[in-house]
């Protein structure tokens, strides 16, 4: 009953061509030597070379590679707790509250998050001096609690999958609580919390309107660079930074993909 | 061993009060903080709003900013346009998710994964890149306009770009896969055979897909429909690049109410009534989604 019917078959080819169409003249637009980037202009590959070139690019690239990097560490770290006590810990005064707080942040408009969040770190300032200067750190801050969600429900989701007699035979050998969580419970979950962790860092890469809220004069990053950009229309720069990203991205998901597609056949012989 | 109920108390509860403290302070302490501002004047200061409590300590508290957004037909026309348009992005995503979804839950196993690996795949790419790939596609010069001369079927370039239409395709281009992936969880999970038996039993296969595939994916078509709405009502980027300057969606006009007019205490209660409108879809998410956890679990 593995069959689709040429109706179904017709829909997905057209979804998918919706999907990646835009996605494949970006690339090939690219390597458009003219200057006009909808007008063909000859094969050419200089726009990288100005790129490369951009220090801009480089410093908004840094910056955003920065707060990826520390964002979704402590987002991860923070979520997997949020997971656990989510799938494991059973009732607790608040945890409706608890648990409304960790699926809002994945739903809210980033316009609504990022006002809250900047007129949070302004008062903040009047009352306490900190922080002195917007940019890393309250970049960093603002990108962690909207990730943590999404890593808190992945962990969730994984705890809920997996049974508990392992956890429980542990304890009932005489396993103390937290060596139950180190030793059996963290490795069952670590695939959750990479993939939790991936999520965060794309996701903080990503962030363009949070980020403009919470960033001071003089620290952009590299979506605010490209926005300040495109807001001026398509520029040809814009589309190799967009074409290397692309590739990075295609060719981490193949090789992961191909990777969990082997392990999957080798558990099977 | 007598200690360990205590020392498990106490982990559990550094384990539950760390990411709690960490969401009271960075997420629901700012909504206080913009319900504050809001009740106050805008003023050209730093920051450029009147302080809670004026000199004399007395509390003030003013609702000239709601007001004024109550009685400007502009801020009403704007909110709701968006809603308009988050609910057309939807139902477009609806309506092309929902075959897509379940081709893919139909389909072969190895050609599943990978069908769900591209549907995936463009959450890892740049959401702003994404969009910016619309620009060059629905430019006066761009590539539609261009085929459609090729092909003859216009003389002209149609205005594809800054028109309402365009934001409507970039929030469901953008959003499409928010759809699919909850769609997906519950049409994989289906046992067809109930499908098969209902045709057998004379079902028609219009009358088995109502009475049967419809009511059990419908958590996914309820999660699917306010992951895609819910961000769209405050899309912001999607109509700044693809719409034209006059097609307002609330989003716009709260980024531009603080960052161009510095009209905070206005921008605030523009959030507050945005939010107000989605307090409902947003309470009917969770409890779905909760429903379908005791059911998963």
């Amino acid at each position: 009953m593995n069959q689709n019917s040429r109706f179904i078959v017709s829909i997905l080819a057209f979804g998918y061509a919706f999907l990646y169409i835009p996605l494949v003249l970006v690339v090939v637009y690219s390597f458009n030597d003219s200057r006009i980037a909808t007008v063909w202009g000859g094969f050419s590959t200089r726009w990288y070379g100005e790129l490369m070139r951009n220090e801009q690019i480089l410093d908004a690239a840094f910056l955003s590679l920065r707060v990826a990097l520390t964002s979704a560490t402590i987002a991860t770290l923070l979520g997997t707790m949020a997971g656990l006590v989510l799938a494991r810990f059973g009732r607790f005064k608040g945890r409706t509250l608890f648990s409304g707080m960790i699926t809002s942040p994945m739903v809210m408009p980033e316009v609504i998050t990022g006002l809250s969040l900047l007129l949070l770190f302004v008062t903040l300032q009047q009352f306490t001096g900190w922080p002195g200067q917007r940019g890393f750190s309250t970049i960093t801050i603002a990108h962690t609690t909207f990730s943590m969600a999404y890593v808190a429900v992945i962990v969730q989701s994984r705890l809920l999958a997996m049974d508990e007699s392992l956890e429980e035979a542990a304890m009932d050998l005489g396993g103390r609580p937290l060596r139950v969580v180190f030793d059996i419970t963290l490795p069952l979950i670590a695939p959750a919390m990479i993939a939790g962790w991936l999520l965060a860092f794309t996701l903080s890469l990503d962030d363009l309107v949070i980020a403009s809220f919470v960033s001071g004069p003089g620290s952009s990053t590299l979506p605010m660079y490209i926005f300040s950009k495109v807001k001026l229309g398509v520029s040809p720069d814009i589309n190799a930074l967009a074409t290397l990203i692309i590739v990075a991205v295609s060719l981490g998901v193949l090789i992961a993909w191909l990777a969990t597609r082997r392990a999957a056949r080798q558990v099977r012989h | 061993m007598s200690q360990q109920p205590a020392d498990n108390q106490l982990w559990r509860r550094i384990a539950i009060a760390v990411p709690y403290l960490w969401l009271l302070v960075f997420f629901l302490a700012p909504f206080a903080i913009i319900l504050k501002i809001s009740l106050a004047d805008p003023i050209i200061a730093q920051p450029p709003f009147t302080p809670a409590f004026d000199e004399q300590g007395r509390l003030s508290a003013s609702a000239d900013s709601f007001a004024f957004l109550l009685t400007d037909k502009l801020y009403a026309i704007t909110y709701i346009r968006s809603l308009i348009m988050a609910a057309a992005a939807t139902i477009l995503c609806l309506v092309l998710g929902f075959p897509m979804a379940y081709g893919i839950a139909r389909s072969a196993p190895t050609t599943r994964s990978l069908l769900l690996l591209l549907i995936v795949l463009p959450f890892w790419i740049s959401f702003l890149l994404r969009v910016y790939a619309w620009m060059g596609l629905m430019n006066n010069y761009g590539v539609i306009n261009n085929l459609l001369m090729w092909l003859g079927l216009i003389d002209q370039p149609i205005q594809l770009m800054y028109t309402d239409f365009a934001i409507f395709i970039g929030l469901a281009y953008s959003y499409l896969p928010f759809m699919i992936l909850p769609l997906y969880a519950s049409l994989e999970r289906m046992d067809l055979d109930l499908v098969e038996a209902a045709q057998d039993l004379g079902a028609s296969r219009t009358r088995a897909f109502w009475d049967i595939t419809w009511p059990l994916a419908r958590p996914g078509v309820i999660a699917g429909c306010l992951l895609v709405f819910i961000p769209a009502m405050g899309e912001y980027v999607i109509p700044y690049l693809l719409g034209g300057s006059e097609s307002l969606l609330i989003g716009r006009v709260l980024f531009d109410e603080f960052f161009v007019n510095r009209d905070w205490p206005l921008a605030s209660a523009v959030a507050i009534v945005l939010l107000l409108l989605l307090v409902v879809p947003i309470v009917f998410l969770q409890r779905n989604q909760a429903k379908d956890q005791e059911h998963t679990a």
